[in-house]
């Protein structure tokens, strides 16, 4: 239907990113009838998607035309921003940023170096940093679900873990459970992305390549090589941030710093 | 005629004290407790005692004064073998899932011990649970459940038993029940026991001395009875 207003592709897009955001912040409305208040958050996450997809889609249509060390430079850029982003999700976890940065640089940026290498992935710019920017945002999301189970865990639990400490248990083992059950929760959205490939979900790069004249089956199996590649980013990035935070968590003295009012 | 020789403390706070955020919730504790002997820490609510008991178990960290150990400051010990050494019991007593004997296992596994099913059998009659011990903790009681904690503590052979609150959470009934269990361990074993509680008569019926609490500051000490009646 906005295709009759709209003839002309930039006012099209604002159009349509518009009805798209109306309809977010519908929900929003009916979450704040029961009580859940989201919306400033929302409105700021959508602005600032907004404006930060545009830019880097201006600073892409540069980068094509530059030299393919420029990727590395701009995936390094991503990973750092996807650290700040998911770090807020641990609030009250010491060392949340650093934690956050690094394991998505272990877990997407070694998954992206390995694949790359591997030819799986092309070293074109057009290839790698799309892709690359897919490992990195899965990684951000399970990095931002890990941490933040992980802490409503701790915090659930200040007595059990106390009293393993108070045992003589050393800290890992006193949180054990809850490392396990973090982990396990944050790879859920990626385990049912790869079970429901191509029967609930056909996701917009298999599309994308089709329309680009890529052969259909060789697409198929191209999303399925890039939702593998997601699940092992996301994993690893979930292992090792589960395992840096647990070992800040607790003082020198072992000690439980998370608590609940602190 | 040699007069007889007092025990040496098992343990002494200096001075000890930890404010957080500018708010002071224990300031310069200093006592000692004797070998064999049990001090009831009283006051009113939100007074410290917990706190205070927080901190001879290094839960928290001072952030003035110290506990000694014997001769040693606590600080030198590691963590975990000095909160082996001072077992903890707290108000509630957060078993952890499984059986009641994989549960006195915890402690002495940690240190890579395992305990013997002899000694299940000794610490679940210590704290009358003889038979126990492959229930699952789900279907114990409220003082049921508090005398496994009890008996988890002791598996560790502790050298003093802090006991924080042990009975508060508890209806009458078991309350009466974990009080005697308490009693018989710390009687017949000459364990050195420092209670929290906010209930006199508990401390009076448990405790040889006491030392009193308020605002976080010790501000009466000695027999109980001079403590409780001054």
């Amino acid at each position: 239907m906005l295709k009759v207003f709209f003839s002309d592709q930039l006012p099209l897009g604002l159009a349509q990113a518009l009805v798209a955001a109306l309809a977010a912040m519908f929900v929003v409305l009916l979450a704040r009838r029961r009580g859940i208040h989201l919306e400033s958050e929302t409105i700021i996450a959508m602005v600032r998607g907004l404006v930060q997809i545009v830019a880097v889609g201006s600073i892409l249509l540069l980068l094509l035309r530059g030299p393919r060390w420029t990727s590395g430079l701009l995936l390094a850029f991503m990973i750092i921003a996807a650290g700040a982003t998911s770090a807020r999700r641990a609030k009250g976890m010491p060392g949340a940023f650093q934690v956050s940065a690094c394991s998505i640089a272990l877990g997407a940026g070694s998954i992206i170096a390995l694949m790359t290498w591997l030819g799986v992935i092309d070293t074109a710019i057009t290839s790698l940093v799309p892709v690359g920017s897919m490992l990195i945002a899965n990684s951000m999301n399970t990095n931002g679900l890990a941490l933040n189970r992980l802490r409503a865990d701790v915090l659930a639990h200040v007595g059990e873990i106390e009293t393993a400490l108070a045992l003589g248990a050393e800290t890992k083992n006193s949180v054990a459970p809850y490392v396990q059950a973090s982990f396990e929760a944050s790879l859920i959205p990626a385990i049912d992305s790869l079970r429901s490939l191509g029967i609930v979900w056909i996701p917009g790069l298999m599309a994308g390549m089709m329309l680009s004249g890529a052969r259909p089956v060789y697409a198929a199996i191209y999303q399925f090589v890039v939702l593998a590649m997601i699940f092992a980013a996301s994993g690893l990035t979930s292992l090792v941030s589960t395992l840096l935070i647990r070992e800040r968590i607790f003082t020198t003295a072992q000690q439980l710093i998370l608590q609940p009012g602190r | 005629m040699t007069p007889p020789s007092t025990p040496d403390p098992i343990l002494r706070t200096d001075r000890l004290g930890r404010a957080v955020k500018d708010k002071v919730l224990i300031a310069d504790a200093t006592f000692e407790v004797r070998a064999g002997k049990v001090l009831a820490i009283v006051g009113p609510s939100g007074s410290g005692k917990s706190s205070l008991l927080r901190l001879l178990n290094r839960l928290d960290e001072p952030t003035s004064g110290t506990v000694y150990l014997g001769q040693t400051d606590y600080r030198q010990i590691a963590p975990r073998d000095l909160r082996r050494k001072l077992g903890m019991v707290n108000q509630r007593p957060y078993l952890f899932p499984g059986t009641v004997e994989q549960n006195l296992r915890f402690g002495p596994l940690q240190r890579g011990e395992p305990l013997s099913q002899d000694a299940i059998d000794q610490l679940l009659l210590r704290v009358g649970l003889n038979g126990y011990a492959s229930r699952n903790v789900s279907n114990l009681s409220g003082g049921e459940a508090q005398r496994v904690s009890v008996a988890r503590t002791l598996a560790n052979s502790p050298e003093v038993l802090l006991l924080d609150e042990p009975t508060s959470a508890l209806d009458e009934t078991s309350k009466l029940e974990v009080e005697s269990c308490i009693q018989n361990i710390i009687r017949n074993q000459r364990l050195t026991c420092i209670l929290v509680t906010h209930d006199t008569a508990q401390a009076t019926r448990l405790a040889e001395c006491a030392l009193l609490l308020e605002g976080g500051r010790v501000t009466r000490a000695g027999p109980i009875h001079e403590v409780l009646h001054a």
